[in-house]
């Protein structure tokens, strides 16, 4: 039976990578996803699970050593953060061409210079089209579904993809929540064993990772590319079936209070709880707002996501990123392209909130809303704000 | 490059681009790149193998005679065989077109 504690959400995703029965985790450490590591080296030393733990030199092997134990067929997990992610980069975009369904926590946080330890999205948001399936959690809960979805839609043989969830550094990372933590024969129940379609064996042997000719290579990126779009549909499966067994159902987009806003706040991760009571304050002073919040950020949920917005005339999109000599935020430029040229489209303004670890309280939601209002009726000169930015 | 229309397409290519075959790169020739050949002077030749054990691409064997021959399918005329040789009895010339 599901046991509901309290527990700080890092050891609680790492639980949910224990309960999914890992085989190889190859981590380094970095702060803010350190607890989560350092859980699984515990659990792995204590015998809790039957799984290796290889403590790398540095995240680029963290990454290569992911990509060689998924392809010899070993469940596989890591987690990382920041610089250590980008140190990565060269290695994320192997796995998705090569189908490779590795899971990996990213716990979001700021990158360098200055140096910051503290949460933002700029981490993901520079390794955006890397080609993993990627979800962002906004509570203790969800960060623990949320992993379980993960190995279970990514090793699907319909998809075998890498897949990340994301979850915000030390603001959702470091909290002790009140979390279900599944039972062992509950995760039995909705996570088979891994059975990938292809892997390295030497009774019967295939070369994975060819050189791609260029008479080859658009056609191999297409096929991970529409793999990565016919994901979708088991993503949402996965998410269905979870709530069938557990009683908790995700969405690709969830909404709070939209059905007869004028304005919509959108927002990904966990400044969406504060954004909830933002819209609550709001709505007591009669104003007509409400919340988009987006779960599945790649693929992204287009269809989803127009009908979440529904009638809504303006839409505040809330970007963790500043996207330097870019028109607007990462978030903020996937939506204008989802509702260019579409007929009775939301005016659409782009705040970027929360850099390095600043605050997004529930007085900045109410700001972005307002002028939000007031962008609609006089344009501004840029399509982004950065929030509550000091100038002088 | 090839005529790329008559090839495989996105949704007929291997999974995950694999290549499903082992050792199926024999039937990759890699001897269209060549810009220069090798041209072995028998009277030199002293049978002594450098050639076939320097040569990256194993594109040398021996025959019968005890002499060695360069198959051309799969020689990209890099010209090592030709530095290494002790004799001098390999000269690289250009391929015509």
């Amino acid at each position: 039976m599901a046991k509901r504690v309290g527990i700080e959400v890092s050891i609680a995703l790492a639980e949910a990578v224990k309960l999914a029965n890992v085989d190889v985790i190859p981590a380094y450490p970095i702060t803010p996803q350190t607890h989560i590591v350092e859980h699984l080296s515990e659990v792995v030393a204590n015998g809790e699970v039957d799984a290796e733990f290889i403590p790398v030199e540095s995240e680029h092997a963290a990454m290569s050593c992911c990509c060689g134990s998924s392809a010899a067929g070993a469940r596989t997990f890591t987690s990382t953060s920041s610089q250590g992610l980008l140190l990565m980069s060269e290695i994320l975009f192997i796995p998705g061409p090569m189908r490779f369904p590795i899971v990996m926590a990213v716990v979001n946080r700021a990158l360098s210079a200055p140096i910051s330890i503290w949460n933002d999205h700029q981490d993901i948001m520079s390794q955006r089209d890397i080609g993993w399936i990627q979800t962002f959690a906004d509570t203790g809960q969800e960060a623990f579904d949320l992993t379980l979805h993960a190995f279970r839609v990514a090793e699907d043989r319909r998809v075998s993809l890498p897949m990340i969830v994301n979850l915000d550094g030390f603001t959702l990372s470091h909290v002790v929540e009140a979390v279900e933590l599944l039972s062992q024969e509950e995760v039995d129940q909705y996570l088979p064993p891994f059975k990938p379609r292809y892997r390295l064996d030497p009774r019967k042997p295939i070369t994975m990772g060819p050189v791609g000719m260029p008479e080859v290579y658009s056609e191999a990126r297409v096929a991970h590319n529409e793999a990565l779009k016919a994901s979708r549909r088991v993503i949402l499966q996965g998410w269905k079936e979870f709530a069938d067994l557990f009683g908790r159902q995700y969405n690709s987009v969830e909404t709070y209070r939209s059905e007869d806003a004028e304005v919509l706040l959108v927002t990904m991760g966990s400044i969406s709880d504060t954004a909830m009571t933002a819209i609550d304050t709001m709505r007591d002073k009669g104003q007509k707002a409400g919340l988009v919040k987006i779960r599945l950020w790649r693929p992204f949920p287009g269809p989803e996501f127009r009908k979440a917005a529904g009638k809504a005339k303006i839409l505040a999109v809330v970007d963790r990123c500043l996207a330097p000599g870019a028109i607007c935020g990462p978030v903020g430029a996937e939506l204008r392209s989802l509702f260019y040229k579409v007929p009775g489209a939301p005016k659409i303004f782009n705040f970027i909130a929360g850099l390095g670890g600043r605050d997004v309280t529930v007085g900045r939601f109410e700001e972005m809303v307002d002028k939000a209002s007031a962008f609609a009726k006089k344009r501004p000169k840029e399509l982004y704000e950065v929030i509550g930015v000091r100038e002088k | 490059m090839a005529n790329t229309d008559a090839m495989i397409g996105w949704k007929t290519i291997t999974f995950g681009c694999h290549v499903m075959e082992p050792g199926s790169s024999v039937k990759f020739r890699t001897g269209d790149w060549r810009s220069q050949r090798p041209v072995i002077d028998k009277e030199k030749c002293i049978k002594c193998g450098m050639c076939w054990i320097y040569c990256p691409d194993m594109a040398y064997t021996q025959t019968e005679d005890g002499f060695f021959e360069v198959n051309l399918e799969y020689c990209k005329g890099c010209g090592i065989c030709a530095h290494e040789c002790p004799k001098n009895a390999i000269t690289m010339v250009p391929e015509e077109g």
